[in-house]
């Protein structure tokens, strides 16, 4: 079916859009092809997990409503394409100082870089330092910084009460890593820091010390986290813009959904693992059992049925692996990614909050002063004035600031909602082609062992 | 309460064995049967042209209980010790979905009504598989005498299949209850008697090897083969959840998630991919081993006859040498080897068609399992495919409009 832009033509194809795409196919009743046109014009995947090219269209900003249009538009009119991959993880040191070192290649057009292809050995707490320091940098001007990647991932298993926290496996904090930076880089503001620069050019990084969680600076952060949260309970704003009231639910919701989805989706990688090792346990046994098998067609057929079994097995363990790297891996980011954007949320409320106190803080300035005109000491009041004008310039720039901030979520949250779309989208394709080769591996091995079946006289 | 009527549906239902309705003259089968909680009420259906029944087509209805009475009595029937007992039915079982639609009720409040709908479906489906296998099976072992030569003539076969009152047979109390284990402990005695026995006849000693290692091996893989349908059926009851999951998520008019939906929900054909496998591997397994088990048990039984031929001949020697009780002592050895010699011709003309007959429904039910794989996977192939596809074309269509077409 050639679904090409020069045959049929645009006018019919929106409608079709409402339509189940089943029924679009239904009468398709010989298979389609996969080598059909469409194939190369979608985002290319990568040879294995780690890799994630990003093309990003210029194009694809029509559809940013936010007021900084221009600004976005600007920044990418030269073609953005960069390339990162992280991999080999290997063990430097012995003992207690051993750690995990990653190689982290860069491959750029872009002018900001000093040369195209880059590569450099980094260990984890190198990428937790680099996102401690911009979230100390951005966050509180309302950017989405990418949350950091987690060491282990602590998750439910299969409704059971408890939740077990396993240690991931070296590669899969490589992909973790790798699309940590790819969400970093996609960020413009990001990708000019010299932070980010450094981090993907310099050979040499200094040490973050201060990401080891009993560090002092670590304790630090713990504090300044258990105090935001009351913050934010005692922060009562008046949203005068319904748009971050609505923006504020939805994201609430979506949290919500997508852990459930998450969890769903964790539950399915660990039964597909499971039915892996029974798949194998009982290729075994029907091996066993044709060796037994005194008819002698009989007991060939029974043989191959044990090896088609076999690489079945095979299939249900790469189809775990796509499961867990495509979908599951996905969610998680996001219902971290969500959690950064609630971050970035709250701190507009902690802006306006500042907005609020200073304010409070000038009219206070202002009765003292009315005071001292009446109670007539020049001095004083000399100091008043003084004060008044500074209060008066913090107000103006709190107000500004939260100006700002505002502008600056508005842009980000339809920024995250898009990419938001398009990821998901990439990955819905990636894993549905997967679905799609594991059905014909499949019967490809039934169909050949039909006529084995039929042999048996 | 559920009945079913299987119409078009029993000559897929049947499964585990040959067709074994071929002879006309005796005609089984069990047409509707009714579920209410624990009991099954299985409506036998007979047809028959033979003049030693009353009517030439009857119906009864007979409850598990009345199947395992005429088991049972077959067995202890001294005169088909040379035959292999068909294995006696399974009682039905209906715990796992039971117990999964108890679990289900308690779990209503955390899930989303669709969601709760759909899985109640999926375990109403379930609840009718269980129910499809258990008529089957019943079905199958009353064929199975209605089809050999000396059963279908069995005295009380046919008060099961005439009687249209209720057969009154009482559970076992605790006397039968203990004789029955008492059974069980001489039969394990009488594994080490049939492995101790020295075989002259080199068919016996070949089967005796054959089925020993037979048995053991298919027990094991009828246990690898339910665990692993039951995996499959895990990773389907997935699949439910995260399309309900994913329901709830696309209220926010993502067409990406939509056509997410669409796969998963048509990945519920690895529900049903389960449950075909369930049908035609696990349940030949299951069948051939309780069958493997009958074999062996008419072997236990030849060995005992062996043996006692080889008491009663040591018996006469001493007789003889006592010179008493001689004439009744010939006659006791006349009589066991008359029995010995009796139960091993018909025993070899029964473990020859057990072979033939295993051979053809393993082969009838790997063919229909392969096809039915297939079939499926080519199912979900253009499903996935066309999803595919669509989001593809949605992506193109994206493309061409931001380009400005």
């Amino acid at each position: 079916e050639d679904i090409s832009s020069s045959s049929n033509g645009p006018k019919a194809e929106p409608m079709l859009l409402d339509h189940d795409p089943d029924d679009l196919f239904a009468e398709a009743t010989e298979e389609v092809s996969l080598d059909s046109p469409e194939r190369q014009m979608i985002l290319s995947d990568g040879p294995s997990p780690a890799i994630t090219p990003v093309t990003i269209n210029p194009r694809a900003d029509v559809f940013d409503r936010s007021p900084d249009q221009d600004e976005d538009e600007e920044e990418n009119r030269d073609t953005f394409d960069i390339q990162i991959s992280v991999s080999d993880p290997e063990k430097v040191g012995d003992g207690m100082n051993a750690y995990m070192a990653y190689k982290v290649t860069t491959k750029t057009s872009l002018s900001i870089f000093s040369r195209d292809e880059v590569c450099v050995k980094r260990r984890f707490s190198d990428f937790l330092g680099l996102h401690s320091k911009l979230a100390s940098k951005y966050m509180h001007i309302g950017y989405i910084v990418p949350p950091a990647p987690e060491k282990s991932i602590v998750g439910q298993r299969l409704g059971r009460r408890s939740s077990a926290v396993t240690e991931l496996d070296p590669d899969a904090k490589a992909c973790l890593c790798c699309r940590y930076l790819l969400r970093t880089v996609k960020q413009p503001a990001l990708l000019k820091d010299p932070d980010v620069l450094q981090f993907l050019e310099s050979s040499e990084l200094p040490r973050a010390v201060s990401t080891q969680a009993l560090s002092g600076a670590g304790i630090l952060r713990m504090v300044n986290k258990a105090a935001d949260a009351v913050n934010k309970m005692t922060i009562k704003m008046n949203e005068s813009d319904a748009w971050f009231e609505e923006k504020q639910q939805q994201f609430e919701n979506l949290d919500v959904q997508l852990r459930k989805l998450h969890a769903s989706v964790e539950s399915l990688v660990f039964h597909r693992k499971e039915l892996s090792v029974n798949t194998a346990s009982f290729a075994k046994s029907a091996a066993m059992l044709g060796n037994s098998e005194d008819h002698t067609a009989l007991s060939r057929a029974l043989s191959q049925l044990a090896e088609v079994e076999e690489k079945i097995d095979q299939l249900h363990q790469d189809q775990a692996c796509a499961d867990f790297y495509l979908i599951s891996e996905l969610l998680g980011d996001y219902v971290r990614l969500i959690t950064a954007v609630k971050g970035v949320f709250d701190q507009r409320m902690k802006t306006w909050a500042k907005c609020q106190d200073a304010q409070v803080m000038l009219q206070r300035k202002r009765e003292a002063e009315a005071k001292l005109q009446h109670a007539n000491k020049p001095d004083k009041l000399q100091q008043a004035k003084d004060e008044i004008r500074e209060w008066e310039g913090k107000v103006q720039q709190g107000e500004r600031d939260f100006e700002q901030i505002s502008k600056n979520i508005r842009r980000e949250v339809g920024r995250f909602e898009k990419d938001r779309v398009k990821d998901f989208r990439v990955v819905i394709i990636k894993y549905l082609e997967s679905l799609v080769h594991t059905q014909q591996q499949l019967i490809k091995y039934w169909e050949a062992f039909l006529p084995e079946a039929k042999a048996i006289a | 309460m559920t009945s079913i009527s299987e119409d078009s549906d029993k000559e897929k239902v049947r499964s585990v064995s040959v067709d074994l309705n071929n002879d006309a003259s005796l005609v089984i089968d069990i047409p509707d049967a009714l579920c209410e909680r624990d009991k099954v009420k299985f409506t036998v259906h007979t047809k028959t042209t033979l003049s030693s029944f009353q009517k030439p087509e009857f119906s009864v209805p007979r409850q598990h209980e009345e199947f395992i009475w005429l088991h049972d009595t077959i067995v202890e029937t001294e005169e088909y010790a040379g035959l292999i007992i068909p294995p006696a039915p399974p009682k039905p079982d209906f715990e796992g979905p039971r117990e999964k639609m108890h679990k289900l009720g308690e779990g209503e409040s955390s899930m989303t009504k669709e969601e709760y709908a759909k899985m109640k479906q999926e375990l109403e489906a379930e609840y009718l598989a269980v129910f499809k296998k258990t008529v089957q099976v019943h079905e199958v072992f009353l064929q199975r005498f209605s089809s050999h030569p000396i059963f279908r003539k069995d005295r009380n076969f046919q008060i099961f299949l005439e009687y249209d009152q209720d057969l009154s047979v009482r559970r076992k109390n605790a006397k039968e209850m203990f004789g029955g284990f008492f059974k069980n402990m001489v039969k394990s005695a009488d594994e080490v008697l049939i492995s101790g026995v020295k075989e002259v006849d080199e068919f016996f000693e070949q089967e005796k090897t054959f089925l020993l290692d037979y048995s053991s091996k298919i027990k094991d893989a009828t246990a690898k083969a339910e665990k692993m349908t039951r995996s499959h059926k895990n990773v389907a009851d997935d699949y439910n959840h995260i399309s309900g999951a994913l329901n709830s998520t696309a209220a926010d008019n993502n067409t990406a998630f939509k056509k997410t939906i669409s796969v998963c929900v048509l990945q519920k054909l690895e529900d049903r991919v389960a449950s075909d496998q369930e049908l035609k591997l696990t349940e030949l397994l299951r069948y051939y081993t309780r069958d493997i088990q009958a074999a062996k048990d008419l072997l236990y039984r030849r060995a005992r006859a062996l043996a006692d031929n080889e008491n009663s001949n040591k018996a006469l020697d001493k007789a003889r040498l006592k010179g008493k009780d001689i004439a009744q002592a010939e006659e006791n050895q006349k009589q066991c080897l008359q029995k010995f010699d009796k139960l091993s011709e018909s025993g070899k003309k029964e473990l020859t068609s057990f072979k033939a007959r295993r051979v053809v429904a393993f082969r009838k039910n790997l063919i229909e399992m392969t096809e039915l794989e297939i079939k499926h996977a080519k199912v979900r192939r253009l499903k996935s495919n066309n999803t595919l596809y669509g989001s593809k074309l949605s992506i193109f269509l994206l493309c061409q409009k931001s380009l400005g077409y």
